[in-house]
């Protein structure tokens, strides 16, 4: 599901915003409202329509059992997870939250306003009436964020903390693998992973993004090959992948690739999908790249070659930093998606979100709560989905994209 | 490049950039090859163990299952009918759902250029609220919640004026049905689409003769509507014959009805896609200068004359390409029909495989099928930017 995003115009040094000009409110009404004949009609049947649309909504939200939410949300959010090993998750919510404290405090901009809202909304979530200890937990979020924020803002003098501070970022995924999933020995492994609910989306979205970037940059380099034979197998890999719908690919994987791998290879279900997102996206992120790519001016390769750097070198050093750094709005964009493609995880059995929540309308206590649900789910998604797309656009403005 | 070392015999060979690039090439080909042939080797291996062989002849035997869905089928038919079967429904369900949703597309994208502020905000509020939920909690809304929760059963479904019942068993509204006599009026209409061509060359002609700009289709079309017309006056009786959904005891009889799958994912696509497609044409609109349409009216063209032949050409050139691969989306996105039961390729393909255990061939074929559609795609694409190109300065 590629996307189309739009792209704001921004200012640059020289060029100022218009001012903002103060309207009489019945002149703006006339201009923007009323400003003919048809204009008017518009504004009248679409003014009727509104008021229709939302008198009934609101009619039947009020009337709407919404305690099918509140008495599932742990089953919707984490599905079958043990509750008695529920603190992982929070230990790991918190690692995140301390993680982007600190990039808010040591870096400013974008992630200090991020980490402001997490603040905020833990502070927001934590008066809603949950449990005492669920209260608990979703403050210690906002508390997490507030030291990671302290220790940002007075660790960034020390040359070394930024460093430290991407290491740990790169270190987070697998820990966090960890401690949620188990690791033999040191964690026990938790069972059931199949059902976990809106983590499920979440994680699926995190790790095929993260996998996907090395080998999607490996086959745009690829696809720009001067070796005609690498050139074609990486061009016939992305179109083919990019040809087919992403269920075709998780059919495969739930009933092909144990006949692909060695009869004593038998994947867990979970990670055969992992494995297919990977595939699938590696595809998108390599047209992602490819076009950050094209967008390097020649000069920049005939300069590198003049100051005598190698073809590797080259491509480390000089293009690829400039070529990431215009396609990180495009990035998001596909996590988006890929965020979205997740729901698609229920076709081989995997219970995400919108697969869990089919349980609870099946049960007789919830039996007539459809609306309910799918209205839940759909501004879940659409909640993350939105601020995920805001963020890139202000992303989009700080880095300059477009402008250059 | 660095400008080569001219006397190149005194370069050995392992630092000969020549023989390096075949050298990788070879390398990287040769571990493809291996990694194909172990896991063709694994294949074999674990198809000797279940004792299965690959080959498409099972597509020659009995179906076996009921597909309620397109085309008249049995389950007596073989499984190569029945995936045929699903691929013209994929297709049937692309083919609409691609012009619902162009319509809606353009009609909002138009709007969130309207002066009128509610048009604006209503449009963009549509598009920023579907692009943001994903495709198939959508389609489950459509289909569970929609479909077959909130509308009533059969005897107290929703009249819609012009006959169109909406109820829990499907949509059902007035169709044509073509009689005995269509088989003669069939022969009209492809006389009709022979002659109407022949006037659209002719027209088109003459006009570049002329160099003069006007819509050749218009001419050919009045042909066409012209020679259907006589068609249907000259053969006996009417070729087709309007019926009308009629309830009887237990459910509608007459008319067309349409499945509550084939409603839902028809919905959900057009819904959704038209969304993207909206913000397709703004930009394409907005990809045109002001200066364009201030310099077409400075030189006394009229306001039809300036959308025909200033604005259209240059928005469809930035328009049409990424239109095309939301086509291919929507496409591609049927496949989801899977998960609401509609018999879609995929649907049926899977199906096959659950009753023959076929995996590695249905797989192909089914990806087969899509890449087809993509190639298909692709190359009118390639076509239709390679015109374009010649128009360009």
């Amino acid at each position: 599901m590629d996307e189309t995003r739009k792209r704001s115009h921004t200012y640059g040094d020289d060029e100022l915003p218009p001012p903002i000009e103060r309207i009489p409110v019945l002149r703006w009404l006339k201009e923007n409202l009323f400003s003919s004949w048809f204009n008017a009609i518009l504004t009248v049947v679409f003014t009727v329509f509104i008021v229709v649309l939302l008198l009934g909504l609101g009619k039947w939200a009020l009337g709407a059992r919404w305690e099918v939410i509140p008495a599932n949300l742990k089953l919707l959010l984490v599905g079958t997870y043990p509750l008695e090993d529920i603190w992982r998750i929070w230990t790991t919510l918190y690692l995140i939250s301390f993680l982007v404290g600190s990039a808010g405090g040591s870096r400013g901009g974008l992630m200090r306003q991020i980490s402001m809202t997490i603040a905020i909304v833990s502070v927001v979530l934590a008066i809603l009436p949950f449990g005492l200890m669920t209260r608990g937990w979703i403050l210690g979020m906002g508390a997490s964020t507030g030291i990671g924020f302290l220790l940002g803002h007075f660790g960034k003098r020390f040359r070394r903390y930024k460093h430290i501070e991407i290491g740990l970022w790169v270190l987070s995924l697998p820990v966090t693998i960890m401690l949620v999933n188990g690791i033999s020995g040191l964690l026990p492994v938790v069972e059931g992973r199949n059902s976990w609910g809106l983590m499920l989306n979440i994680i699926g979205a995190i790790v095929g993004i993260a996998l996907s970037f090395p080998i999607g940059i490996l086959l745009a380099l690829g696809r720009r090959s001067e070796l005609p034979a690498i050139r074609l197998i990486c061009t016939a890999y992305i179109e083919i992948i990019r040809g087919v719908p992403l269920i075709t690919l998780l059919f495969m994987a739930s009933i092909m690739l144990q006949l692909l791998l060695p009869s004593n290879v038998r994947p867990d279900l979970l990670i055969r999908a992992m494995m297919t997102i990977t595939a699938f996206e590696a595809a998108y992120m390599a047209e992602n790249v490819r076009g950050g790519l094209q967008a390097i001016p020649k000069g920049q390769y005939e300069a590198a070659n003049a100051v005598g750097l190698n073809k590797l070198l080259t491509t480390t050093l000089i293009i690829m930093p400039q070529a990431l750094r215009l396609v990180i709005p495009a990035i998001v964009g596909q996590f988006i998606s890929l965020f979205m493609d997740t729901t698609l995880f229920g076709f081989i059995a995997i219970l995400e979100l919108l697969h869990i929540s089919r349980s609870i309308m099946g049960n007789v206590q919830w039996r007539g709560t459809i609306f309910e649900l799918y209205v839940f789910i759909g501004v879940v998604f659409w909640l993350a989905c939105y601020s995920m797309s805001y963020i890139s656009r202000r992303i989009e403005k700080s880095l300059g994209v477009g402008e250059r | 490049m660095a400008k080569k070392v001219a006397s190149s015999h005194s370069i050995p060979f392992w630092r000969d950039i020549r023989v390096l690039r075949v050298i990788a090439q070879v390398v990287f080909l040769a571990l493809i090859a291996a990694g194909i042939w172990w896991l063709f080797n694994n294949l074999q291996y674990n198809l000797q163990a279940s004792g299965l062989k690959i080959g498409f002849r099972f597509l020659k035997n009995t179906a076996g299952f009921p597909i309620s869905e397109g085309l008249h089928y049995s389950p007596t038919d073989v499984n190569g009918y029945a995936f045929f079967v699903g691929i013209v429904n994929t297709l049937k369900v692309s083919a609409i759902g691609i012009v619902i949703a162009t319509l809606l597309g353009v009609i909002i994208g138009i709007s969130r250029l309207s002066s009128n502020w509610l048009v604006k905000k209503i449009a963009g509020v549509y598009v920023e609220v579907i692009r943001n939920i994903p495709l198939l909690v959508q389609l489950f809304f459509w289909y569970f919640a929609v479909m077959l929760t909130a509308l009533p059963l059969v005897k107290n479904s929703i009249h819609l004026p012009g006959a169109i019942y909406l109820t829990r068993r499907g949509v059902y509204m007035p169709w044509a049905i073509p009689t005995d006599s269509f088989g003669t009026w069939a022969w009209y209409i492809l006389g009709g689409l022979i002659v109407g061509a022949g006037v659209y060359m002719f027209r088109r002609t003459q006009l570049k003769r002329a160099e003069r700009p006007g819509f050749p289709i218009i001419w050919a079309g009045t042909v066409f509507i012209l020679i259907l017309a006589a068609g249907w006056f000259i053969t006996p009786g009417n070729p087709l014959k309007l019926t009308i959904p009629v309830l009887n005891k237990f459910n509608f009889t007459g008319g067309l009805s349409l499945s509550t799958s084939f409603t839902a994912l028809l919905l959900g696509l057009s819904v959704y896609t038209a969304a993207f497609i909206a913000e397709i044409v703004r930009a394409g609109i907005q990809a045109i200068s002001k200066g364009q349409t201030e310099a077409a009216s400075a030189v006394g063209l009229s306001k039809v004359q300036i959308l025909r032949l200033v604005i259209l050409p240059q928005a469809l050139r930035v328009i049409i390409p990424p239109l095309a691969s939301q086509y291919l989306n929507l496409t591609k996105n049927s496949s989801l029909a899977i998960l609401i039961g509609y018999y879609d390729l995929m649907n049926v393909g899977t199906t096959i495989f659950n009753q023959t255990g076929r995996a590695v061939e249905m797989i192909l074929l089914i990806m087969a099928s899509y890449l087809t559609m993509s190639l298909l795609t692709s190359l009118a694409m390639n076509y239709y930017n390679k015109r374009m190109k010649l128009v360009e300065r």
